[in-house]
């Protein structure tokens, strides 16, 4: 102690080093503003186009579905010129056609995600979730062509609606596995516990207690994968013709739907033409919002009464 | 996770003394009571069982029998063409199949189309994907970032036809000066080069290529923002104790955290814009000449030359032409979704 003089002792008393909050430096603070604001400009961008395309598509295509016909005619013997008919042709198809395809599509893919989430073990289990996301990335093109390949031109069935369902079927297949999936995995493991202490088997536990608990979101799955199917144009535009009037017949003869509607008005050059290819890009997108309206509010209401 | 009844069922199987393998092998989902209780249902469940399971496993069989019968059938299909193909399937430029006795059909030009136009767009959404993704995640308020990523899932909802209406009719006239721009000031560049379409016209790669940046961006962002939200709290935590600014938090924790997750969301974006085919084939205009690689060239993509020649399908060898475009853009998203699978190291999510 005796060795250490006073300005020594001042010395130990103050800190070693500079003090560690320092102001951040100016540059940092620039970066840092700059980087807050190119941020929040990509989410802005994105909207552009939201609302730019939503704005047109209502803009241009609210003159059409006012029309009294819109919703309950067809285009029978309404010329390329000529204003006026519906496409309740169209919207029948395109209603048809995803419906068709998820009769086929959602048992299916609920089965096969009770088998990935209940069953899958070893390596088909493995293969299995490869394959599903592998075929959530087949281009809409590519399941047309194959459709087409098998079933037309192997088969030797026609050109039809149904055959527009089959690969609709293979783009909803994956999106159905993977919300079910998603769901079943939510099901705490508790309430099968519990199911198998009861006695009851697997199998039973599972079409019971895990299926029921997990139905809500099960749904609005399925409702979101079939409002993703309804806009698909390239399988229509492969597999079956367009027709102006209603066609019932799901095995042959061409069917309108809506998206093969805008396509086929696209080469329309009349004003007539311009205004059914908005309006039907409206109805199209009011049918879509519909369906998402549908499994947000079924996703409320199942859940609450729980 | 999925309980594991194994455990109890081969307690049983010790317990009640050894059973033939066959049956054990059964055995293992069968709750213990069943047997242990002697309910008398075990029989009948175990017929339930086994026919229940069995439905299961057939449905995941046949998604993997779905991607083999594609591939299969398209091959089939186009194996025949190809042997009557009398020009290079791989390097001609030439897609004339008017003549079922003189085919003259090859991808170069669809390739280079289609790469084009896919990768412009994904240079375009990527970063302003991953810039919306940040802002979701660690930027936007809490009670907003829902919502807002709402508004952005809203993308997807609509139909491509839709895009490709508003692309064609709205956007190509619109971005016009700004392709003029680009053309007169950067032309010596072979991007910007005077391409084989009219750039008054509007349909060119460039325009497709924005489109296709709208359509991908949804995906992109989604995949992105669900590994920056993984995030560990400590990494973040520990930057700002050590006085970052949140810029330096997320270039040094939230980045290179999710660096996997935005490479597999930007392979998914690309699958998409690879396989996209009624947006491309409204914007597109055609040419006779083939491109040269400039964003002002119009063409086809794979997906588009098949679209506008569906309404022709009617004799084998010519439609198997377009079988054989279809499976190579079949093998190729199949490589770019298997290599996005391979980069989240696991499911991913689209």
């Amino acid at each position: 102690m005796t060795s250490l003089t006073k300005t020594e002792l001042t010395k130990f008393d103050r800190p070693v080093k500079a003090p560690a909050f320092r102001r951040v430096g100016t540059a940092r603070r620039i970066k840092n503003n700059l980087a807050t604001v190119v941020f929040a400009l990509c989410f802005a961008i994105a909207l552009v186009p939201l609302g730019w395309v939503l704005w047109m598509v209502v803009s241009e295509g609210i003159g059409a579905i006012v029309s009294s016909t819109w919703w309950t005619h067809s285009q029978k013997g309404i010329l390329p010129d000529q204003s006026g008919g519906g496409v309740y042709h169209a919207i029948y198809g395109t209603i048809v056609q995803s419906a068709v395809a998820a009769a086929i599509a959602v048992p299916l893919g609920i089965m096969a995600a009770v088998y990935l989430v209940e069953y899958g073990r070893g390596r088909l289990a493995k293969v299995t979730t490869f394959m599903v996301d592998i075929l959530a990335g087949v281009p809409s093109i590519v399941a047309a062509l194959f459709v087409f390949a098998l079933w037309i031109a192997t088969f030797g069935a026609p050109q039809s609606a149904f055959a527009v369902s089959l690969a609709l079927v293979l783009l909803m297949l994956p999106v159905v596995v993977r919300s079910t999936e998603e769901m079943l995995k939510l099901v705490p493991d508790e309430l099968r516990e519990a199911s198998y202490a009861l006695g009851i088997p697997k199998w039973k536990t599972i079409v019971r207690i895990v299926i029921p608990t997990a139905a809500p979101g099960m749904i609005s799955g399925m409702l979101l994968a079939l409002a993703r199917v309804m806009g698909e144009t390239a399988p229509v535009l492969v597999l079956v013709g367009y027709a102006k009037s209603i066609n019932t017949n799901l095995f042959d003869g061409n069917m309108a739907s809506l998206p093969l509607l805008i396509y086929q008005e696209l080469a329309n050059p009349e004003a007539a033409g311009r205004e059914r290819v908005w309006g039907a890009a409206l109805t199209l997108i009011l049918l879509i919002a519909a369906l998402y309206a549908a499994a947000a509010v079924v996703n409320k209401l199942l859940t609450r009464n729980r | 996770m999925t309980v594991h009844p194994e455990v109890t069922g081969s307690d049983l199987s010790e317990s009640t003394g050894p059973l033939p393998a066959g049956e054990t092998a059964q055995m293992p989902n069968e709750p213990r009571t069943d047997q242990a209780a002697g309910v008398g249902t075990a029989p009948h469940s175990g017929r339930a069982e086994t026919i229940f399971r069995s439905m299961a496993t057939a449905s995941g069989a046949i998604i993997v029998a779905a991607i083999a019968l594609i591939a299969l059938f398209l091959l089939i299909r186009a194996v025949p063409s190809l042997r009557a193909d009398t020009v290079n399937f791989f390097t001609s430029t030439e897609f004339d199949t008017t003549d079922p006795d003189n085919l003259r059909f090859g991808i170069k030009d669809l390739l280079m189309v289609t790469v084009l136009s896919s990768v412009f767009a994904l240079v375009i959404a990527v970063p302003i994907g991953v810039g919306i993704a940040l802002f979701l995640t660690h930027y936007a308020p809490k009670a907003l970032a829902r919502p807002f990523a709402m508004l952005v899932d809203l993308l997807a909802a609509v139909p491509s036809i839709v895009f490709g209406l508003w692309g064609f009719l709205v956007l190509a006239p619109k971005i016009e000066p700004v392709q003029r721009f680009l053309n007169d000031n950067l032309g010596w560049l072979f991007l910007f080069a005077d391409g084989n379409v009219s750039i008054g016209g509007g349909g060119t790669i460039f325009t497709a290529g924005l489109v296709l940046a709208v359509m991908i961006l949804p995906i992109i962002t989604s995949v992105s923002r669900e590994v920056f939200n993984l995030t560990p709290t400590a990494h973040i935590e520990a930057a700002l104790a050590l006085g970052a600014t949140k810029w330096e938090v997320v270039r040094m924790t939230v980045l290179p955290y999710g660096r996997s997750g935005v490479i597999a969301g930007s392979m998914l974006g690309l699958g998409r814009a690879l396989g996209e085919t009624i947006a491309v084939l409204v914007v597109l205009r055609t040419s006779a000449q083939a491109g040269n690689w400039s964003l002002f060239d119009g063409g086809y993509t794979f997906a588009s030359k098949i679209a506008s020649a569906a309404s022709e399908f009617s004799s084998p060898l010519p439609t198997g032409a377009y079988i054989a475009a279809g499976f190579v853009l079949f093998a190729l998203t199949f490589v770019v979704n298997a290599l996005a699978r391979l980069a989240a190291g696991g499911k991913v999510n689209g």
